[in-house]
């Protein structure tokens, strides 16, 4: 019993609350958010310290016996998770202060922000099957609000299909959990993880894998079913956007790195097999989208396609090392993301376009600007020492070890269509003749986005050099990963 | 357009109490028997509803004149606080307590957090349903 | 019993892609809400119609229905009825804005090259 591990979701979930009051007064909406966030941010550190020490925690609400009422469980995955999350939106909601425009901001913009992290938070933290599906459409609700916030005619066009989408495979979820209850009669994670040991996995529960694969993988954009999200992630705002693309598709990405690692895990022929499948061409779809668009909205969009891609290859792969990567990976591409969509912000900002065709020579006005819009672009492109560098690494050596070389050395080289096309726009926007120049720039505006970016941008600087502190970490989260009985163990035997 | 439906409007104002009474009822049934804070929440809505077809949107404003969205917020901190109490006295999370108690007039009675819980919920339902549809009656 | 539960289910499901195919707003809608519908079916079936008294504490009664899926459909009922509503509000919304409710002429954006 630790009430601890609650914390990080009901604090948002509290702040959120006081904040539906006083629309009006901005002052004390932007005061709360912070404060919120801060505190948040402080109880998130305290447990992953805490479970850093004492292992995976659990708590099962209101007193139950174990695999019958909810149970929460913060893991180390979960803990670095919960963590990234409010660390990025913390600065997602420093940098909207300058750009979401007044009008968003007294209309439920900041409820929305704490209700989006209350369902992102508990959704990795959560142990129990169906309760993840509430989480999820607590944070799709909190989405839903935030892509249509506003109100322009583009936001209004693309959200109904964003909802329509997301109802959909909201109704799928509900049918595949359905029919796992069916053959295990369980819902507890933990327990289905044991029993689903206990049969052996028959075919009718790699049908269940598929099902989830097919669920999760429309939140997570997966090859077949990333259609959606382009369009509708360029729609609303940049801030919004940057909440959006760090963390939505991320939580997708967990769902599907948990079961496949928790539940499917006697199949792995057919379900992993799959599964990396999907990945490459989840890759080589997105690099097509990267390298095609003049956008930079786009450009970056497709870009986390691609990170999708990358990180469900070493889920694939099903060894500690791939984990390992696949973890590391998720937590450098949630950052980078952030600050990536942030630098693309300011740059839309200062030019009053998106078209990179009509940005040019922004070095000579913002030489800072630029400079840490390449080193993240190198970042993500995983060039060394920075971020995204060890997580790749580890993926692929994750590869090699499982032996799918060819596969391994192909994600290498979609590194180099990623770098392409985050260079892209540093040559188009940064080099070359002076493009088109808004009118209406102010500095301190200017300012008030420019510096969450520079921090957000040294956090992923710091979380690239200083991978010595962080291995210990995702050792850690790898052991749970690969090994579910850590998980089911400390959930059935070590909860009560 | 001005319509003279007198009937309709004498008959909401009495039934408009009936199906408020019934909600009422079917909260505290929740209890131990089917009914409970959303069914409640729902029923409520309804009867306000009614009002707002009898008469129209301002009249019913002016009458029951509550912001809904500080409804749905302060339903959501009763809930949340109520689901909280066990964490201050090192229960795990939602736990809820009960007990007998005698009260004047009902005699023996049971207390339970859970019908707070409720109440939060009902809450939250009527301030939801009356947003959703405040906001699409408001410009006609 | 779980034949015609079946049947009903599928029938619900058919019924709502016919719906959510269609190209006016309002029906994708109602689409969705029977969609939401068949899966709530569905779950009560998975969980299995053994017993026949209502899972509520009363005495000398033995066998009951097996609660777990009940309580889930009343949360999907909840969340999909919250779902709906708001779906219901933006349609209206956008018909406003947009001055249509036909999916053919909402599709792409004319800011793309």
């Amino acid at each position: 019993m630790n009430n601890f591990l609650l914390l990080p979701i009901i604090i948002p979930f509290f702040f959120a609350m006081i904040l539906m009051f006083g629309q009006k007064n901005l002052k004390y909406q932007r005061i709360t958010t912070i404060l919120g966030l801060i505190i948040s941010i402080i109880c998130a550190f305290a447990l992953l310290f805490n479970v850093k020490e004492n292992g995976p925690q659990s708590l099962t609400l209101g007193s139950w016996p174990v695999p019958f009422g909810i149970t929460m469980v913060s893991d180390m995955v979960s803990a670095l998770l919960v963590l990234t999350t409010l660390l990025i939106t913390f600065f997602i909601v420093w940098y909207g202060f300058g750009s979401i425009g007044k009008e968003r901001e007294r209309f439920f913009y900041y409820p929305g922000v704490m209700f989006i992290l209350t369902g992102v938070n508990g959704a990795f933290t959560t142990g129990d099957i169906f309760n993840l599906f509430v989480f999820f459409e607590v944070l799709l609700m909190a989405s839903y609000l935030l892509i249509v916030l506003g109100g322009e005619k583009a936001q209004l066009r693309e959200s109904i299909k964003y909802i329509l989408v997301n109802v959909i495979s909201s109704a799928l979820f509900v049918i595949t959990v359905a029919y796992l209850y069916s053959v295990v009669g369980t819902l507890n994670m933990a327990d289905i993880s044991v029993k689903i040991t206990e049969i052996n996995q028959p075919g009718i529960v790699t049908v269940i894998a598929v099902l989830f694969l097919l669920v999760f993988g429309m939140k997570a954009a997966i090859f077949p079913l990333y259609f959606w999200l382009p369009n509708a992630y360029a729609a609303p705002p940049i801030p919004v956007l940057a909440l959006f693309g760090a963390l939505l598709t991320k939580v997708g990405v967990y769902a599907i790195m948990r079961t496949y690692t928790l539940f499917f895990t006697h199949d792995l022929a057919f379900t992993h097999e799959l599964l990396l499948v999907l990945a490459i061409l989840t890759i080589i779809a997105g690099s097509i989208g990267a390298l095609a668009h003049f956008d930079v909205k786009q450009i970056i969009i497709y870009n986390i396609v691609i990170a999708v891609g990358v990180i469900l290859f070493g889920v694939a792969q099903m060894n500690e090392v791939g984990l390992e990567g696949a973890v590391f990976y998720l937590i450098h591409d949630m950052i980078i993301k952030a600050a990536l969509f942030m630098l693309i912000g300011i740059v839309i900002y200062v030019t009053g376009t998106t078209n990179l065709k009509k940005m040019g020579g922004l070095m000579k006005n913002y030489p800072s600007l630029g400079w840490f819009y390449l080193i993240a672009a190198l970042g993500l492109a995983g060039v060394p020492p920075l971020s995204g560098f060890i997580g790749k690494l580890l993926i692929i050596q994750g590869g090699f070890q499982a032996g799918n070389t060819w596969s391994s050395i192909f994600i290498l080289a979609s590194s180099i269509v990623v770098l392409l096309s985050v260079i892209r726009i540093f040559i188009y926007a940064f080099w070359g003749e002076q493009g088109q120049v808004s009118n209406n720039i102010n500095k301190t505006t200017f300012n008030i986005m420019f510096f969450p970016t520079v921090l957000l941008v040294f956090i992923s600087i710091l979380y690239g050099v200083g991978t010595e502190f962080i291995v210990p970490f995702m050792d850690d989260a790898a052991k749970v990963l690969s090994d579910p009985s850590i998980y089911t163990d400390a959930v059935l035997k070590g909860g009560n | 357009m001005k319509v003279n439906n007198v009937i309709l409007q004498f008959t909401a104002k009495i039934v408009f109490f009936i199906i408020f009474f019934f909600a009422i009822h079917i909260f505290f049934a929740g209890h131990y028997t089917p009914g409970g804070g959303f069914v409640g929440g729902l029923v409520t809505a309804s009867a306000i509803v009614l009002l707002i077809i009898a008469f129209d949107l301002n009249t019913v404003q002016r009458l029951l004149p509550i912001n809904y969205v500080y409804l749905v917020a302060i339903g959501l901190i009763l809930a949340l606080g109520t689901a909280a109490i066990s964490m201050f006295v090192d229960q795990p999370f939602f736990t809820h307590f009960f007990d007998y108690f005698y009260l004047p007039l009902f005699g023996k009675t049971s207390l339970h957090t859970a019908a707070l819980f409720d109440l939060g919920v009902y809450l939250v339902v009527v301030g939801v349903t009356m947003t959703i549809i405040q906001t699409i009656g408001d410009d006609e | 019993m779980e034949i015609i539960m079946a049947f009903v289910c599928g029938f619900l499901f058919m019924s709502a892609i016919y719906l959510i195919l269609s190209r006016s707003l309002l029906r994708i809608i109602i689409g969705t809400g029977l969609l939401s519908h068949g899966a709530h079916l569905l779950i009560i079936t998975m969980g299995g119609f053994g017993g026949n008294n209502p899972p509520v504490l009363a005495d000398g009664v033995t066998e009951y229905v097996d609660p777990l899926p009940q309580a889930l459909i009343l949360t999907a009922i909840v969340i999909s009825f919250g779902v709906t509503a708001f779906f219901l509000v933006l349609a209206y919304r956008s018909y406003q804005e947009l001055k249509t409710d036909d999916m053919t002429q909402m599709k792409g954006s004319e800011d793309h090259e």
